[in-house]
């Protein structure tokens, strides 16, 4: 079995907040990101997936096929987007990196054709990145 | 849901690469220009991976500020801008960047308690990095 990672980005504005805090609340445990105007990042993101090298190909996966499911199950919908108003899935859960990461597993999960997704890693800022290997 | 966050961190140091356990022409011969008897400094990169579950009320899997508050107390404030070699922790262990990151991963485990530390990787130069511990896949 071998790793293969496939990288994009996208860019997307967001803010956390919890409806069921106070306001006072919400600004102690979110401290600046809780601003309801909302602010933006340039996110990385990182598909591992594993699988057995074709002996046909010498493919894990075709690159294309990953980057075509990448672009339409996440850039296509993340990108250029506010994550809160307009991603449902962050209609409930709070945007953080970690929430990113295990709601892009969810879109991408059994969608790419002939490996098994293994990671997600959503980098926020380069300092800054959160993993999630579809443990419960 | 269990994920992972990680965190990096920048601390500036020197070290000489030295055991009294060697002769000088032993320490030479394996350290070679590490064991330069003043020393030399790096601008370590520290990364920092806490593990555990996505808390539902605030879609953490810890608070970043506690995390930086802890390490910049235990390890950036300890080590940046000093001499690794005076520090206590190295009087009879040599700084390598192998020590130093299980040393890194000792320290950050026992302070933080907000999550689980499941890793620690230092990078000495961009073209060279240590983890401890080992991710069980690799074993």
């Amino acid at each position: 079995m071998i790793l293969l990672t496939r990288k994009a980005e996208f860019s997307a504005s967001h803010y956390y907040w919890n409806e069921a805090w106070s306001a006072e609340e919400n600004e102690r445990v979110f401290g600046k990101c809780a601003n309801k105007n909302g602010h933006g990042h340039n996110y990385t993101l990182e598909v591992t997936v594993a699988g057995d090298v074709d002996a046909a190909s010498g493919f894990v996966v075709d690159l294309k096929q990953l980057k075509d499911v990448m672009e339409r199950e996440v850039i296509g919908v993340y990108d250029h987007r506010h994550l809160n108003k307009e991603v449902p899935e962050f209609a409930e859960a709070i945007p953080t990196t970690e929430n990113i990461a295990i709601a892009v597993w969810k879109r991408l999960d059994g969608k790419i054709p002939g490996a098994k997704l293994h990671r997600v890693r959503v980098y926020e800022m380069p300092d800054l990145f959160a993993d999630y290997y579809g443990e419960p | 849901m269990r994920a992972y966050f990680s965190r990096r961190y920048r601390f500036s140091a020197s070290h000489r690469l030295h055991t009294s356990a060697f002769s000088e022409n032993e320490n030479r011969s394996v350290y070679g220009k590490c064991n330069n008897p003043h020393g030399h400094g790096h601008n370590y990169v520290l990364e920092v991976t806490v593990g555990g579950p996505v808390s539902p009320e605030t879609g953490m899997v810890c608070d970043l500020v506690d995390l930086d508050t802890c390490v910049r107390k235990e390890i950036v404030d300890r080590f940046d801008h000093m001499n690794l070699n005076l520090d206590p922790l190295f009087q009879d262990r040599v700084p390598t960047t192998e020590n130093l990151c299980i040393e890194a991963y000792q320290i950050i485990s026992a302070a933080f308690d907000k999550a689980e530390v499941v890793r620690v990787r230092v990078e000495e130069t961009s073209n060279n990095s240590f983890e401890y511990p080992v991710p069980r896949s690799l074993r």
